[in-house]
């Protein structure tokens, strides 16, 4: 970005003395703003009464035409991340965090015109689209970073960033609703004056990461801290290029795995609360089950800093075999503890599946690492991404039509997700051959010197810097 | 714009208030969070 050097790379390269302990709040700063997506379910309701204000008016929008807001939103995330990983890793976290913070207040500020106008469209194309490119390049843009300044615990740096993604949801909810409050009179919803807030807040927060982050000077190593020379039996020392790793049995088999792990996850944290009412019927009510799923969201938070860390001794591939072992037995036990009556032991279930949820997402990035190495690692990760999507689509489906259907077919509701819950067991079974044949990626694979003399060069052009800068 | 790199070192003070612009706000949603989820076992 000629216009705006300071967010060049080159320009973002750590002086001595640096801690870089800074960079896991400069990381925080973006994913604690753009997992407010979690949260977006808040103005649903408030967005259905926008021109009867008291009740829905024949010309407002429905719940069904308001979710597609999110999904859009989700769907554009794996997209973008996909689409423009690498140009987050060769131009640098800097500009990366700068557009993710342009494109997601961008999109709440353009959401919040056509709330004020009462047009959709708008509301789709700022929040979904322009928006959805935000949260896609705010993900992967301080991953690789992190990694690089933290190589002797890399999955709890990661953990510790993504980590803010699963708690977003906790300030911007109430945050939110209270900003509704204030915004709000007896002859209007204060949608589109909180999106203006939100976004002016968010473009500020996201604007201190950008400040803080720091790309680490070429061969900086931590104090005491020995870089491998030689490769382990799942640790690389050599790097793949990003486009080389879709080549690689490695990542379609880790992308399965978290596929796997994210089907099973959000197919009942949609319908966590729900599924707990209808599983014990009188016993956890409507109130109760909204602090289940309170909950839940702690336990999917904290588990993505507990599993995360946990890999950096025990390592990613085990990990995921905690995951993959634990899930199908506790998806097993659930159908049990709904037939004996145990609250206790339903919930219990369901937190541990909810921390393994979100240690799925933050110990990818790690695993990948080990893998493919730390050159291309935000890039590879921006295109593991779209196994999220799809699981976005696999597990509500698995969950709600299957228990449709049993309902349909004389099944008690308390019953009626049994089926689902073998099924999600099932998957893991799945999952745990994937990871099972996860090996160190053939050296066909690497990136050769010249290779790497070509990348560098080619990256220094696009920072206007001699290679090797 | 000023280049912020002008800085040498990370001080103590720098530390602490990057970590509590993050902390207090993940402070505050986890308290709002924990005491909706008491209601699960009122």
């Amino acid at each position: 970005m000629a216009y705006l050097p300071f967010l060049d790379r080159s320009h973002s390269i750590a002086k001595p003395g640096f801690s870089r302990w800074m960079v896991p709040p400069a990381a925080l700063c973006i994913h604690l703003c753009i997992g407010e997506a979690y949260a977006f379910s808040v103005f649903n309701l408030p967005m259905t009464k926008l021109i009867g204000v008291s009740q829905s008016a024949p010309t407002d929008w429905s719940i069904p035409e308001l979710g597609w807001i999110f999904s859009i939103a989700i769907f554009v995330l794996g997209f973008s991340a996909a689409l423009f990983g690498r140009w987050v890793e060769e131009g640098g976290p800097r500009q990366a965090m700068f557009t993710s913070a342009l494109c997601w207040a961008g999109g709440f500020i353009i959401s919040a015109i056509g709330v004020y106008i009462h047009n959709l469209w708008i509301v789709y194309i700022g929040y979904g689209l322009v928006g959805g490119c935000g949260l896609g390049l705010g993900y992967i843009s301080p991953v690789s970073t992190l990694i690089k300044w933290f190589p002797d615990r890399p999955g709890m740096a990661t953990g510790m960033a993504i980590m803010g993604f699963g708690g977003a949801a906790f300030i911007a909810a109430p945050l939110s609703v209270w900003l509704m409050s204030r915004f709000t009179t007896a002859t209007h919803i204060g949608v589109a004056e909180t999106f203006i807030v939100l976004g002016a807040i968010y473009f500020v927060f996201m604007m201190v990461g950008t400040f803080i982050v720091r790309v680490p000077a070429p061969g900086w190593k931590p104090e005491g801290y020995t870089p491998p020379t030689q490769a382990s039996k799942l640790i690389t020392t050599s790097d793949v290029y990003v486009y080389d790793a879709l080549k690689t049995p490695q990542f379609w088999c880790i992308w399965i795995v978290l596929c796997v792990n994210v089907t099973a996850g959000i197919g009942v944290l949609g319908q966590a609360s729900a599924m707990s009412q209808e599983m014990f019927p009188g016993r956890i009510t409507a109130v109760a089950a909204a602090g289940f799923i309170g909950l839940a969201s702690l336990f999917n938070m904290l588990g993505r800093f507990f599993w995360a860390s946990a890999s950096d001794y025990i390592g990613r591939k085990n990990t995921y075999f905690c995951f993959m072992v634990l899930g199908f037995l506790l998806y097993c036990a659930v159908p049990y503890m709904g037939s004996i009556g145990s609250i206790v032991g339903f919930v219990v279930c369901f937190l541990v599946i909810y921390t393994m949820y979100g240690g799925g997402f933050a110990t990818v990035p790690a695993y990948l690492r080990d893998m493919f190495g730390t050159r291309y690692v935000g890039a590879i990760h921006g295109l593991l991404i779209t196994a999220w999507s799809m699981a976005g689509i696999f597990g509500p489906v698995l969950v709600n039509y299957i228990r449709q259907y049993n309902i349909d077919h004389g099944v008690p509701k308390a019953q009626a997700y049994n089926i689902t819950m073998y099924i999600m067991a099932g998957l893991f079974v799945i999952g745990f051959i994937a990871n099972a044949l996860v090996k160190a990626v053939d050296k066909r694979h690497h990136m050769k010197p010249e290779t790497d003399s070509a990348t560098a060069a080619m990256r220094a052009g696009a920072a206007g810097q001699p290679a090797g800068a | 714009m000023a280049d912020s790199n002008q800085q040498t070192g990370t001080t103590g003070l720098q530390l602490a208030l990057a970590w509590l612009f993050v902390g207090i706000p993940l402070t505050w949603g986890v308290i709002q969070t924990l005491m909706n989820a008491m209601k699960l076992f009122q």
